[in-house]
């Protein structure tokens, strides 16, 4: 058995004179969540679509646990569960109804489906619904069957269109939690185009702007490239002028500039002080406000903005075209 | 055949989930009833042959109701990207939505028994023509069905499937009735197309195995084309 479970290769499709996929290499292995990040109609769900065998790449081609999308379709299904964007169900199934079909078509049967099931419905915390229709549940609910139903059958592989999306925080934190541990022994890629989300439930992340990869890294290392940290410090200004403040965070040896920001409560002031490097200086914000007889309300380091290099990465591209 | 089970029994409990299936058979049952019994004392015979006649004209015009939604509806409501990514192939796709409103279609026909049957209590009634015809039903109905399935794989939207498979099927049905306006060569080969010509001699209580073989060859070669339809998605 390989350890590489995804992997596409120049993947691209053409719907008429729309490129909406062009060359995307990737390597997913197995134990990794993969997030798929671009804005809409960046390709994301185009490639999911194309790993699934829903769609036929007009270029390159992908394998999925070993098995070539064109030469063994059925193969590749068998090793994938899937959750399409905006999770279409049977919505008048019950929903232990319609996971038993699922299961069934998925190969199981007897006191196996009915072990799975009762896995699934635990995983995904459905038991309080199972004998509802489906149509009468609520996003959160419904997101859920869509989970259970691409679990059922123990896949090596996931891939989940926006799993996230319509949840409330409460229902996401637990859909995340339920993703990460999937993916500790199996491969999850999941797309979205938020991204605290990729940070909190994603080992790496796919960039994908305009149909094209701009990035392949882990959400550290994008953050890392989007340079130095700064840090945010929140002050009560205790009569001082802003300039006498300036004065007083300028002195930090390591700091290269200090800024005032704007959003301040009356009274307060809020700095941002930029390092020289990459030096930590919350320290010494510290005590240079202390030292000036001003109040430190807060202080928060900032920089690890991948907002910024995400929005670097998907608009630079299409600047450049 | 696990699978085209698996999706058949699903498609056929779901007509019983929504009011379309109750709907589509109170319909035929009243018109039926209303047609048939109309004239039944008027000819004084213990004969169904009447009720062929209503029910193959029925037919026609409600099966397309029932094969509408069966791929314009998972298209449009995206669940047909869920079931196509299982591990089945296209044919069985078909194959199996086939089956499910074929079951539906069995169970209809299972009901309309109640009018021959009431009738051999009012007198002599000759099994053997009911027999033939419910075989020509069947057959017919197959094909009607197998157009309403294609005209479901064509389009995301329903009422436009139920308009072409109602426009394809009354065609075939109506092909027969022109005949007197068109010169004899002209005329032949229309009928044999016509899906009445085939049915009213099984009607009549005669099978005759070039009558099966239309009915067939019409419902494989739609459910070909409805395969064809699914199957090009992947390369649009």
């Amino acid at each position: 058995m390989t350890d590489v479970m995804i992997d596409a290769r120049d993947l691209t499709k053409h719907y008429g004179a729309v490129t909406a996929l062009k060359n995307a290499t990737f390597q997913v292995n197995r134990g990794e969540v993969v997030g798929f990040l671009g804005p809409n109609g960046a390709g994301k769900t185009t490639a999911m679509k194309i790993l699934t065998c829903f769609i036929a790449p007009s270029g390159g081609t992908a394998r999925i646990a070993g098995a070539d999308i064109f030469d063994d379709p059925i193969a590749v299904r068998e090793a994938i569960g899937y959750l399409p964007e905006s999770t279409p169900l049977y919505t008048e199934m019950l929903v232990l109804e319609y996971l038993e079909f699922v299961g069934k078509m998925r190969g199981l049967s007897g006191g196996g489906l009915q072990a799975r099931l009762r896995r699934v419905v635990e995983e995904t915390s459905l038991g309080d619904v199972i004998g509802k229709s489906i149509g009468e549940l609520s996003k959160g609910f419904r997101q859920r069957v869509g989970l259970a139903q691409a679990l059922i059958h123990e896949p090596p592989v996931l891939i989940l269109d926006e799993p996230m999306s319509g949840l409330d925080p409460n229902q996401a934190s637990e859909i995340r939690e339920l993703i990460r541990e999937i993916g500790r022994e199996r491969t999850v890629i999941l797309s979205t185009h938020n991204l605290a989300e990729v940070r909190l439930t994603c080992g790496r992340v796919l960039i994908i702007s305009q149909g094209e990869l701009v990035a392949d890294d882990t959400p550290d290392e994008l953050a890392a490239r989007a340079g130095k940290p700064r840090f945010v410090a929140t002050l009560r200004t205790n009569g001082h002028s802003a300039s006498d403040i300036h004065e007083a965070f300028s002195a930090i040896g390591d700091a290269q500039s200090v800024q005032e920001q704007t959003g301040a409560a009356a009274g307060e002031l809020i700095v941002e002080v930029v390092p020289k490097g990459n030096q930590d200086l919350r320290a010494d914000i510290f005590h240079a406000a202390v030292s000036a007889n001003l109040v430190l309300l807060g202080l928060e380091q900032r920089g690890e903005n991948l907002e910024d290099i995400f929005r670097e990465l998907t608009t630079g591209a299409g600047a450049s075209s | 055949m696990n699978h085209i089970l698996t999706i058949g029994g699903r498609q056929f409990r779901s007509y019983f989930n929504g009011p379309v299936a109750y709907i589509v058979i109170c319909i035929i049952m009243l018109t039926l009833g209303f047609f048939f019994w109309n004239t039944f004392f008027l000819y004084g015979r213990a004969s169904a042959r009447e009720m062929f006649r209503w029910l193959g004209l029925i037919l026609v015009f409600a099966l397309p109701a029932l094969t509408m939604g069966l791929l314009a509806e998972e298209k449009r409501t995206g669940t047909i990207e869920l079931l196509i990514t299982m591990p089945v192939t296209e044919a069985q796709v078909i194959l199996g939505k086939f089956l499910g409103v074929l079951g539906l279609f069995a169970v209809l026909l299972v009901l309309t028994l109640a009018y021959p049957i009431s009738v051999s209590t009012l007198g002599n009634l000759d099994w053997g023509p009911v027999w033939s015809g419910y075989l020509g039903l069947f057959l017919q109905g197959s094909a009607v069905l197998a157009i309403g399935l294609m005209a479901s794989s064509w389009t995301s939207n329903q009422l436009i499937a139920l308009f072409v498979a109602l426009t394809l099927s009354v065609f075939f049905w109506v092909l027969d009735k022109f005949l007197a306006l068109l010169p004899t060569s002209a005329a032949s080969a229309l009928e044999w197309l016509s899906f009445d010509y085939h049915f009213q001699s099984m009607a009549r209580g005669v099978v005759d195995l070039r009558d099966v073989l239309f009915f067939f060859s019409v419902t494989i070669f739609a459910l070909a084309l409805a395969f064809r339809a699914l199957e090009s998605r992947r390369w649009s």
